[in-house]
């Protein structure tokens, strides 16, 4: 019998926990509908987690595509229709291979499995982030530098300890509901190993008395642990978290069944959400909000 | 004396030309690699000395990234600072902007390293540096070369000071020994 998964109207972070609240009960070789018909919004990460979904899936899923042109339009022009047609089964119409143009796209939906993928995503976004951070979030030319190395190093994350290729997406826009600004986001999301199996690969690794998914988060974002046990590991989220905190940007980083951030004034999500729905791999999302006043956010 | 332009390392590197950008770590391996290559094979100006001294060169690298400074930048002065490096080398970063320097920051101080960066006004030191290892450094490099007296004379430290001061920049390849005089790294390439 095949399980019908409500994607709700607007999907973000925090409603994609819906959809994975549907799906944790089911086993992995359960026919899945995914129902997206009702879809009038997405941000980066809800298209990338929505891709990772299909690929945590033994049998491949169906995807009703948003009945929504508006909606269908720009989630052809991120290029998700493109990744998804080789994980769903797609039904529904939607509009088919148009170039990407709007300029909100910082960056398309980017598959990343190797280091050299990094090096492309990193010298595709250069030129079209600095126009937008200093144009569009009117943020200070060496905003723009750190921007860069945090995807860089976010991507990473993936080729270095996912074990799996990956999702990149970085758009721009205005968050009117929570913050009234604009603001650009980066989303990486893989079905990999996740935190806490990948550090339970370091050599002489010891679990402690509370090990799980959010002990293993605060061990490799806050103490910026690795499964390497070089000294020069763990730099990649050390330096997106100083960024974010720079910039007051948001960093939230979903494997297995926590959420841990780092969270500007502006919003007031808890800084660590445990218990939620399994989920493989690694979700990790920045938010950088336009600077007040039209000037520099450092802090 | 070699100069090792890091962007046409990097294109050698990855057979590519469209990227001047020094990200992630198995390019910042690879890039070390070759630099380590290259120091292999004397140059033909040697005359017999062992010692090896070498400009790493950004001024064509658009970006790096953490990863990657930890790569080339950190592992490369760690190798020729070991007891066991496979040759006593001395490096000179040129070319190196404020973007650049903030990884390369970042890398030294968590390694505890220092290196010898030359700018517009000329060379200075910069990273983790005791103040005494940071005063006698710049004595030596304003004294061209020195001995142990020159420098305490110079910073006003006791002689016995400065030699222990001196022997620790010389470990970390940023002043070179020649008998009982030193040469700061920046100096040499004159």
């Amino acid at each position: 019998m095949t399980q019908v998964i409500t994607v709700p109207p607007s999907l973000d972070e925090h409603t994609f926990e819906q959809v994975l609240e549907q799906l944790a009960p089911l086993p992995p070789d359960a026919k899945l509908l995914v129902d997206a018909r009702h879809v009038r919004w997405a941000s980066p990460y809800g298209l990338t987690a929505l891709l990772t979904l299909a690929q945590t899936r033994q049998e491949r899923p169906v995807l009703a595509v948003p009945e929504l042109d508006e909606t269908a339009s720009y989630w052809e022009r991120t290029q998700f229709f493109h990744h998804a047609e080789s994980l769903y089964e797609l039904r529904g119409s939607y509009p088919k291979r148009r170039q990407a143009s709007e300029s909100s796209v910082l960056l398309e939906i980017t598959s990343i499995a190797r280091s050299d993928d990094v090096h492309d995503v990193v010298g595709r976004v250069q030129e079209r982030a600095q126009r937008i951070l200093q144009n569009e979030l009117h943020l200070e030319s060496k905003a723009i530098l750190g921007f860069t190395m945090t995807l860089s190093e976010i991507c990473q994350n993936i080729i270095e300890h996912a074990g799996q290729g990956g999702w990149v997406a970085v758009q721009s826009y205005r968050w009117t509901k929570r913050l009234g600004r604009r603001v650009v986001v980066i989303a990486v999301c893989d079905a990999g190993l996740g935190f806490r199996r990948s550090l339970e690969t370091a050599p002489g690794h010891l679990p402690t008395t509370r090990w799980d998914d959010a002990a293993a988060l605060e061990e490799a974002v806050i103490r910026g642990v690795s499964r390497f046990r070089e000294r020069g590991r763990g730099h990649g989220l050390a330096g997106a978290r100083n960024y974010v905190g720079r910039w007051q940007g948001k960093l939230s980083v979903r494997s297995g069944t926590a959420r841990i951030g780092i969270v500007p004034d502006w919003d007031d999500d808890p800084p660590l959400a445990e218990g939620l729905p399994q989920f493989p791999g690694a979700q990790v999302q920045v938010i950088i909000p336009e600077a007040m006043d039209g000037g520099s956010t450092e802090r | 004396m070699h100069h090792i332009d890091l962007s046409s390392v990097l294109r050698q590197t990855l057979s590519c030309d469209l990227y001047s950008n020094l990200v992630t770590r198995p390019t910042g391996a690879a890039v070390r690699t070759q630099i380590e290559h290259l120091l292999s094979d004397p140059p033909p100006t040697d005359t017999g000395d062992a010692r090896a001294f070498t400009i790493i060169d950004f001024s064509q690298v658009s970006m790096i990234d953490f990863s990657c400074a930890d790569e080339v930048v950190a592992k490369l002065l760690m190798r020729y600072a070991a007891d066991d490096a496979p040759r006593d080398a001395y490096f000179l970063f040129r070319g190196v902007s404020d973007d650049h320097w903030v990884a390369i920051e970042a890398v030294l101080e968590r390694h505890g390293l220092a290196l010898a960066v030359e700018n517009a006004d000329g060379v200075r030191v910069a990273g983790v540096l005791s103040d005494d290892e940071r005063s006698t450094w710049e004595a030596v490099y304003r004294l061209g070369t020195a001995n142990a007296d020159d420098v305490a004379v110079a910073t006003g430290a006791d002689t016995m000071r400065v030699l222990g001061t001196l022997d620790s920049l010389c470990g970390r390849r940023l002043v070179m020994r020649a008998n009982d005089e030193y040469v700061a790294v920046g100096h040499f390439q004159a």
